[in-house]
């Protein structure tokens, strides 16, 4: 036995990666790094506007900086939030039914709430 | 013929508590706060985009000290879950690995996150002149 981290039995099933970890592995890096900046953006206006009025609010949301600014941080907030929490469903939850089903729940909530929450920036932006 | 020498994850029952294994479970735990509160905001947006009443609504509850001490929780969770990636991007890219380094970048995070947290609330509180 060598530093082989595979069992024999396990490498003669063909049992270990699926050559296709990396990319998520790497993307999930990429969204890491990108809310870094957006996260401490967003943090400090959200503080900012917690009080604010509907018309201050909507003009604040309806800025191009602003809209720019929210739908990347929505966009990558729900892509790392979909991978982030279906890291620990996988570790967690073992019963194969019950993982499905959060699993695919998880994954049409963050794309409903993607949805609706860059609809609702570009509805304030553009007028609505 | 079947051991294999795999690293093995604690058992967590078993596993006495360490700064190290105590702030990676709490980036979990932060992790999974953060994406609730993801829900409130985009329930705020789309509050803005639906009219005055359905706004004036969300923001009162915002505003209510119930509303007030989860905006605390999520800075907080915030902060910690965004000092602590960095150490982990540190990591991925095969820095500070030691254990001498790893208990210092952790004192760092803990540190910085109750830093930003203040830094934010004070900012917060002269920008909106009181609570």
């Amino acid at each position: 036995m060598t530093d082989r981290m595979r069992s024999p039995l396990g490498h003669v099933y063909g049992l270990g990666s699926a050559r296709e970890g990396a990319k998520e592995w790497w993307s999930m890096r990429l969204s890491s790094l990108a809310l870094i900046p957006l996260g401490l953006w967003w943090a400090a206006e959200i503080i900012g506007h917690a009080g604010a009025d509907y018309i201050g609010f909507r003009l604040w949301v309806g800025s191009p900086v602003t809209a720019i600014l929210l739908i990347l941080t929505i966009a990558v907030t729900f892509y790392h939030t979909a991978h982030g929490v279906q890291e620990v469903i996988e570790d967690y939850v073992h019963h194969e039914g019950v993982k499905l089903a959060s699993l695919v729940a998880l994954r049409f909530g963050c794309v409903a709430l993607t949805v609706a929450g860059v609809f609702s920036v570009l509805a304030i932006a553009f007028g609505h | 013929m079947s051991i294999v020498n795999r690293p093995l994850s604690p058992h967590l029952e078993v596993y006495k508590p360490q700064l190290t294994s105590l702030m990676s479970i709490f980036n979990r735990l932060t992790g999974l706060a953060l994406s609730v509160g993801t829900l409130f905001f985009v329930w705020q947006l789309l509050a803005a985009a639906s009219g005055p009443a359905q706004f004036a609504w969300f923001q009162a509850l915002a505003g209510s000290w119930i509303g007030l001490a989860a905006l605390f929780g999520w800075t907080l969770s915030l902060f910690y879950h965004l000092t602590n990636g960095i150490r982990h991007l540190v990591w991925d890219a095969g820095y500070g690995f030691d254990l001498a380094t790893t208990y210092r970048t952790g004192q760092l995070v803990i540190v910085a996150t109750v830093a930003l947290t203040i830094i934010a609330w004070i900012g917060a509180f002269f920008v909106r002149g009181g609570f």
